[in-house]
């Protein structure tokens, strides 16, 4: 493999899709192919973006309804096979809804749609999406969401816990202070979670709006290029 | 043909901060005595079915892999047969 190809799902409501695709191929330069949420085919990406935004108008429950979209048979194959996926967002919600991560996420504890920046501490460096940043590196990454409450049972918590799977904690700019950070109300202030495997990431800050240097923030870019340079190596 | 008439509501063990915002609403209003307010869902729907025991079986698909998300919301429905 000389580089990753990168797929990003659109259903329809997403509005993420092209910031994704911008930051993927304009600026750090991979192949990136959209991927219709009707077709069936990967069209042999190594790696698939879920990206934000509001799925069927997030009906119902968010991503409830794009899950059940025909991509998501082969995205849940390509899941089990290893397949690298990043649900960002809503892209997250319907990762859960769709089983392939544990939990849900709920409306913000304050009612209120959050858009700003955040601090995140890096929880597991161990995953192919965080092995290789120093553990201590502190990403600001924004958010602008109104259900990015994380919400499990306690025996869901304490497995991702115990499992190393939280990969990202809301913390404050200098990470010591995390509870009065925690912008949504996520249970172990939670922002980014991953399966037992490590293949699966969801998330609900934003890397895809913080790559381009032009923005003045590239820290997103960080988890896009430990990614592909952890599945090179 | 049955009509279906679903209700899903919020698992008591989590916080419904929809409820306790309107809630507000009704302390503002000047309702003193409102307590406990819960936000769920209701839906209603018709199944073609033969019999009411297919129709069951087909709501309760429903609710358990759509309309309902099991780790925090609970559902409960009716049905009564339409001519």
């Amino acid at each position: 493999m000389i580089n990753p190809k990168f797929g990003v799902v659109v259903f329809p409501g997403s509005n993420c899709d092209h910031d994704a695709y911008y930051s993927l191929h304009k600026v750090l330069g991979y192949e990136v192919n959209f991927i219709w949420h009707k077709n069936n085919d990967l069209k042999e990406s190594d790696v698939i973006i879920l990206p934000g935004g509001f799925s069927y108008g997030d009906y119902l429950r968010t991503g409830a309804i794009a899950r059940f979209s025909p991509i998501m048979n082969s995205i849940i194959d390509f899941a089990k096979k290893g397949g690298y996926i990043i649900g960002i967002c809503n892209g997250f919600q319907i990762l859960l809804e769709a089983g392939l991560l544990p939990g849900v996420l709920l409306k913000n504890i304050s009612l209120q749609f959050v858009c700003k920046d955040v601090y995140l501490s890096i929880g597991n460096s161990d995953c192919n999406f965080t092995k290789g940043i120093a553990k201590e590196r502190l990403l600001k990454v924004p958010i602008a969401h109104g259900e990015g409450n994380y919400f499990a049972d306690e025996d869901t918590l304490n497995g991702l816990e115990e499992n190393q799977q939280v990969v990202f904690r809301y913390t404050s700019a200098d990470g010591t202070n995390s509870e009065n950070y925690n912008p949504n109300g996520s249970a172990n202030d939670i922002a980014g979670i991953v399966n037992k495997n490590g293949n699966i990431l969801g998330m609900m800050p934003h890397p895809e709006r913080c790559c381009d240097p032009v923005l003045s923030k590239t820290d997103g870019s960080l988890i896009f290029k430990t990614l592909v340079n952890n599945i090179l190596n | 043909m049955y009509k279906a008439k679903v209700l899903i509501k919020r698992r008591s063990s989590i916080l419904d901060p929809q409820g306790k915002a309107v809630e507000i609403g009704a302390k503002n209003l000047g309702l003193k005595n409102i307590k406990n307010t819960r936000i769920g869902k209701y839906i209603e729907f018709d199944v073609d079915t033969e019999n009411k025991s297919a129709a069951e079986e087909e709501v309760n698909n429903y609710c358990k892999k759509l309309l309902a998300n099991p780790i925090m919301e609970d559902f409960e429905f009716t049905l009564n047969e339409v001519k």
